[in-house]
């Protein structure tokens, strides 16, 4: 199965330019939980056997990230998007599968080979608490990336790249001999964006870089996000489970549903008109203001285990349109007519529009 | 009479650098049956206030003044012998993490039984039919072999439902609910909201609900009071506030929401952020954020004004009420 999967991610490759930033090609991750070897072994039927087990973290995703664009990577927990994240900036490798930059392909460099790319691709992480390094003023932690990456550089260069970050973000530069505990979570995130800003990258991935601040703050952060994306050119790879957030920040969505991408589109397009039936319900289930919005659509059961992933689409066991096809066929992405894809044989067939 | 009455309460906690207040004069009511929201962000005190309604403030923590009446019993005054016959039995409260809450070591069935033993002389049959029971109300597919099972051996959705169930083993009067669903998924927090709205309308059971989103306040409660810096700054009828705030920080938070911003435009974002407690401005908390601050905001702590069915404590909205009612005179 994953063989036919790859051969046919691959010519999805062609079919698509080259243009784009960066380029996600068939990709696979599974992680081992079997544990060391003597864990692995069963005793079955009278005969000892070694059995592992894996937990199917993504499963064939095919992404393009265009140049200047916010994709955001929407899904619940567990369903990939923080592993897709992870991947691309090279931090976890690929089971299968290939990630280009520029059309290079990065995913099979060694730590030599990718700094130049860890210069123009950089990641917020989530916690600002956890991200930043408790024993290091913000001068400290600012000016090692800015160092390594500009050997060049004398110690007052470094310093004038510091005090502009700090500044682009909202930090008053007089602050960088305080530690990471001597600020609030709002400034800590700022901190953890000018760190990222400071090596002028091209690409930023954010895994959910709002998501532990309050509202108030969130506003301001994204703000700032946005800001440097205007002036910088960024690019973005937004991970976020906010749908709302969504809705305002991204340019394209990207919904996936147990480590496969089930519907990718333009964020007007997928928020007026969601077309396959897992979208339909997260939509639905966003808390909003507004009183009269229709109910919630309820979907049947949990999200499976992605150790034993169900056959076919991985969305049939809770899909109210699921018929035999879904439960014994993987359903590939089809473009829609409002420029999206849409994984879903429902919608291919005009079951559902 | 109201079925909770909070008047004047007052919350100090005793710190080595001096006693600081997290709660100043807290007044609202809760009728049977009402559900009633508690909206702010991290460290306006909701969460304090939530605690300090069953008097579960830890030390060095405690109630410095004002009454907590529950049907005409005051709560802050009670024993801790009295207390336990409130807590849990008619008064419940469920907290954020359902894995904290859980003990994981005890099956889910012995931590019902145990609950509903401790309230009531029943046999420790009854109190398994009862536990049965309350996990089919709260949706939970086969519940009688679910109930022996440990709590890791459910998902977070299923894990909050069964707290959720000893939240109800009693069939309260009134359940606080600390941000329940914070730490699950969208589609996971939308049928848990269902299932408690349902849950109280079924059994009239009033819900105080503190949560951060608006969003969840507006899909669920009746009332809302909004807090800031350990103050009730706005409180009235939920729909009243989320269509017309009148506090600039209500209107601040709402307007801050991505949901009220044009598609890619800038959010509305308040600046600075939320005072820690040792360090609250004087006159109006919010004045150094405030975009309408006044001369008088800076040294006086507004009163509440009273604005449609909300009260407010804005020295501005209480301004343009004079100037309405003396225009009303001439």
């Amino acid at each position: 199965m994953n063989a036919h999967t790859l051969t046919e991610a691959a010519s999805v490759a062609d079919e698509t330019g080259t243009d784009s930033l960066v380029q996600i090609r068939g990709l696979y991750k599974q992680f081992n939980i079997s544990g060391d070897f003597l864990d692995q072994l069963k005793f079955k039927g009278g005969k000892i056997v070694r059995e592992q087990s894996f937990v199917h973290a993504i499963n064939g995703v095919n992404l393009d990230i265009q140049q200047g664009e916010a994709l955001c990577v929407v899904g619940e927990s567990g369903c990939g998007k923080s592993t897709v994240a992870r991947t691309v900036m090279g931090l976890i490798t690929p089971t299968a599968g290939s990630i280009s930059y520029r059309g290079k392909r990065i995913d099979d460099l060694d730590d030599k080979q990718l700094l130049p790319y860890r210069k123009k691709m950089q990641m917020i992480f989530q916690n600002p608490y956890a991200s930043l390094n408790p024993r290091m003023t913000i001068a400290q932690t600012l000016e090692e990336p800015v160092r390594l990456h500009n050997p060049g550089w004398n110690a007052q260069q470094v310093r004038d790249k510091v005090h502009e970050v700090m500044f682009s973000v909202g930090i008053d530069p007089s602050w960088g001999e305080r530690f990471a505990h001597e600020f609030s979570g709002g400034q800590r995130q700022r901190i953890s964006i000018a760190r990222a800003l400071a090596v002028d990258p091209e690409f930023i991935v954010a895994d959910e870089p709002i998501s532990a601040l309050d509202v108030s703050i969130q506003a301001q952060v994204l703000n700032l996000l946005m800001d440097a994306q205007e002036k910088r050119n960024l690019t973005y790879l937004f991970i976020t489970h906010d749908l709302s957030v969504v809705e305002h920040f991204g340019t394209r969505v990207a919904v996936m549903y147990l480590g496969s991408l089930c519907e990718l589109a333009p964020t007007k397009a997928l928020f007026d008109r969601p077309r396959h039936p897992y979208t339909q319900a997260l939509l639905s289930a966003i808390p909003r203001l507004e009183d009269d919005r229709p109910p919630h659509i309820k979907l049947q059961g949990e999200v499976p285990t992605p150790v034993n992933l169900p056959s076919g689409c991985v969305f049939h066991g809770r899909c109210p349109y699921a018929n035999e096809r879904c439960k014994r066929e993987i359903p590939r992405l089809i473009a829609t007519d409002d420029g999206g894809q849409v994984a879903c044989h429902a919608v291919e067939e005009g079951r559902i529009n | 009479m109201a079925l909770l009455e909070v008047r004047n309460l007052e919350v100090s906690f005793g710190l080595r650098s001096g006693a600081v207040k997290a709660l100043r004069n807290i007044n609202f009511t809760l009728d049977r049956g009402e559900r009633l929201g508690l909206v702010g962000e991290s460290g306006a005190g909701k969460s304090v206030l939530g605690f300090s309604i069953l008097n579960l403030i830890a030390k060095p923590g405690r109630i410095t003044g004002g009454e907590i009446l529950f049907e005409g019993q005051n709560l802050a005054r009670m024993s801790a012998r009295e207390l336990r016959t409130i807590r849990g039995n008619r008064i419940s409260m469920i907290f954020q993490d359902p894995m904290m809450t859980l003990n994981p070591v005890l099956t889910i069935g012995q931590q019902m039984v145990e609950c509903l033993l401790a309230h009531r002389k029943i046999s420790r049959e009854n109190a398994k039919t009862i536990a049965i029971q309350k996990l089919k109300q709260v949706q939970i597919p086969s519940p009688e072999t679910r109930i022996d099972q440990y709590p890791h051996e459910l998902s977070g959705g299923m894990r909050q439902r069964v707290v959720i169930a000893i939240g109800l083993l009693m069939d309260p009067d009134i359940i606080i609910a600390d941000e329940p669903t914070t730490a699950l998924d969208v589609t996971i927090q939308a049928e848990i909201m269902e299932l408690m709205v349902e849950l109280c309308e079924r059994n009239n059971v009033a819900l105080i609900l503190i949560t951060h989103d608006l969003g969840v306040v507006s899909q669920v409660t009746q009332k809302a009071i909004v807090m800031y810096a350990g103050r009730v700054i706005e409180q009235g009828p939920t729909r009243e506030i989320i269509n017309d705030a009148q506090h600039p920080y209500t209107q601040g938070l709402m307007n801050a929401l991505p949901q009220m911003a044009i598609p890619g435009q800038r959010l509305n974002q308040i600046r600075g952020s939320m005072p820690t407690l040792q360090k609250i401005p004087t006159g109006c908390a919010f004045n150094p954020r405030c975009d309408y601050v006044m001369d008088v905001c800076k040294h006086q702590l507004p009163g509440y004004t009273r604005s449609g069915n909300c009260q407010v404590a804005c020295h501005m909205v209480a301004e343009m009420k004079r100037d309405e009612v003396s225009s009303e005179e001439v």
